[in-house]
């Protein structure tokens, strides 16, 4: 947990110190000083206070909210569905996120409704998953659906949505590099106002995931189990899913689809730090904001002052990862 | 005193329990014993709510289906006939686990749970091992540390599917011994499905047959484990031999028709 907060401050001081404009690390530290109200003579310049305060520091807050969104709701996804490749896309936030910003971007309406509709259409997806996957299925509690058919439902309803967004975008071909644009991800366009967009429900989503810690540990000796054990499991199943979701489409309404964060960080804590998850859920979190924030540093760097997408370097990063965990003997063993 | 009153489940049209019905005394131990399918597994689940079914199940007076979750477990304590047992996961914090029913809704366990555990962990001979890996354990250490965890819920009725399918001989007369003296200690009630016929009639109080999901007969030993009551139901290479202490001891045997003593002189 130590390691992880010092990870995320490093992190986050070489966000606000990198980028375009060569402030050097004295212009930015005085920079971000001189709004205390106890230092307020400071000799920084104008533009140094505007590129870290109103460019940087959003960004990098952004990117850090972000990343412990995507990573706190993969390690919950994947405890609930007891699945190590569970990733915050699974019950269709990707493709119902996906349809809602390229019906935004295709129909000419303001920019600033893209989030909304982001969220908007995240959300509409995993509630249709949820109400058709829980009613069929055999269960450990008497109600609702298995873990397995909410899953088979969010890959039907993926699917479904994927296909009508991609028809949308063939029809409108001249919003194409736009729409891509937004699949890709990316935090280029951080503002505060993206920041107190998603703050409520990160900060809900965080707090009731990491109030479930326990919980989803009793889940890891399987359903049937669990219930023997008192846990009306359908409904942690719903409140935890409900949360995770809420994590991941708020990440999506402001960065687009970053893949692989949600799948990276919550099984390096669980190799580092123990698979239990009283420490993946929060560790996680923190690993997640620390991750994304340098994902940034190198997505803006690598090419500057052109911006490769951040979604290519968590990919970069997460795919070989991924291939690494599919043949690890933990994966299958340890996250029952 | 649990109670049962025409219990039954239907897969479809097939009928996994039918019309079950009796009663279990507080402090007894009642094997459950019958043929692959006949429905011992199924009747657990049935009590501790973990499958629909039909019929009425009470628990000291009270239907299990008006309790909610959380206070059917401080009462029913269930151990299925394969616990997912983590890999990674420690003995001291799966035992742990058992305190669940105790705990509230998104709180933590309190040093008294803690406490509890301990004391179970040292009570069955585990203490040295609470950091130790499940991966790591044998199958009777792996058993034991299951049945730490049933009793950590503290749950006056113990339900156990097969507790001793994977053990070898030895392991399952010290496994049953260990449930034993927990039922005696803690006056539980123990419900049990079987397949070891033999130590079913030694340790249960009672066996109850189930065949095609329907109560054949059930009583002591004496009057279950009889050639002419299982036979029909486990098929005829059933033989029941008492031995020397008067135990019942049922042995399979391949069928090569009547078993004829030796002749005299050899």
């Amino acid at each position: 947990m130590a390691v992880a907060c010092a990870a995320l401050a490093v992190a986050m001081l070489i966000g606000v110190s990198v980028g375009p404009a060569g402030l050097t690390l004295g212009q930015v530290a005085a920079a971000l000083l001189v709004k205390l109200p106890w230092l307020p003579h400071l000799a920084v310049p104008p533009v140094a206070v505007i590129i870290v305060w109103q460019v940087r520091l959003p960004r990098v807050i952004l990117g850090a909210l972000v990343g412990a969104m995507l990573a706190g709701s993969g390690a919950a996804y994947q405890g609930v569905f007891h699945n190590p490749l569970a990733d915050p896309y699974l019950l269709g936030v990707a493709a119902g996120g996906g349809l809602g910003a390229t019906m935004i971007i295709v129909t000419g309406a303001s920019a600033t409704l893209l989030p909304p509709a982001a969220f908007a259409g995240a959300v509409v997806a995993v509630t249709l998953t949820y109400l058709l996957g829980s009613g069929t299925g055999r269960d450990a509690n008497r109600t609702g659906g298995s873990a397995g058919a909410i899953v088979l439902a969010g890959v039907a309803v993926g699917t479904l949505l994927t296909a009508v967004q991609t028809y949308i975008q063939q029809e409108h071909s001249q919003s194409l590099q736009q729409i891509y644009s937004w699949i890709l991800g990316g935090l280029s366009l951080a503002s505060w106002s993206d920041v107190v967009l998603i703050l409520p429900y990160a900060a809900v989503a965080a707090a009731v995931l990491i109030a479930h810690r326990r919980l989803l540990d009793v889940l890891r000796i399987g359903e049937t189990e669990a219930a023997s054990l008192g846990v009306d499991v359908t409904r942690l199943r719903l409140t935890i899913v409900a949360a995770a979701t809420l994590a991941a489409a708020a990440a999506v309404a402001v960065a687009g689809l970053i893949g692989f964060v949600g799948l990276i960080v919550p099984h390096t804590v669980r190799l580092t730090a123990g698979a239990s998850y009283r420490v993946v859920v929060p560790v996680s979190m923190i690993g997640g904001a620390a991750f994304l924030v340098l994902a940034d540093v190198v997505a803006r760097t690598v090419q500057a002052p052109a911006e490769v997408p951040i979604g290519v370097i968590t990919a970069a990063i997460g795919a070989p990862f991924f291939l690494f965990v599919l043949r690890s003997r933990r994966a299958q063993q340890d996250l029952a | 005193m649990i109670t049962l009153a025409g219990v039954g489940v239907h897969y479809g049209p097939a009928a996994a329990l039918a019309g079950v019905s009796g009663e279990v005394a507080a402090g007894e131990w009642l094997a459950v014993i019958g043929p692959n399918g006949a429905g011992k597994s199924t009747l657990l689940r049935c009590i501790a709510q973990l499958t629909r079914h039909e019929g009425r199940i009470t628990i000291g007076g009270q239907p299990v289906t008006s309790l909610r979750r959380r206070a059917l477990a401080q009462l029913v304590a269930y151990v299925p006939q394969v616990p997912v047992l983590p890999a990674e996961m420690t003995v001291a914090d799966y035992v742990l686990l058992g305190r669940t029913p105790h705990i509230g809704y998104l709180r933590m366990e309190t040093a008294g749970d803690r406490r509890i555990c301990a004391s179970l962990l040292a009570r069955l001979d585990l203490a040295a091992m609470a950091g130790r890996a499940l991966s790591t354990l044998s199958g009777g250490e792996a058993q034991r540390v299951v049945l730490a965890r049933a009793l950590a819920q503290q749950a006056p009725v113990l339900l156990l599917d097969e507790p001793t399918s994977a053990l070898d001989l030895g392991r399952r007369v010290e496994a049953l011994e260990l449930i034993d003296t927990a039922r005696r200690d803690r006056s539980l009630t123990v419900i049990s499905a079987v397949h070891d016929l033999t130590l079913a009639g030694q340790f249960a109080d009672r066996l109850l047959l189930l065949s095609g999901g329907q109560v054949v007969t059930s009583g002591p030993a004496a009057a279950v484990l009889r050639e002419d009551v299982l036979g029909p139901h486990f098929g005829t290479a059933v033989q029941i031999v008492t031995g020397p202490d008067g135990a019942l001891v049922v042995i399979s045997r391949r069928d090569r028709g009547p078993l004829r003593p030796p002749a005299p002189g050899r």
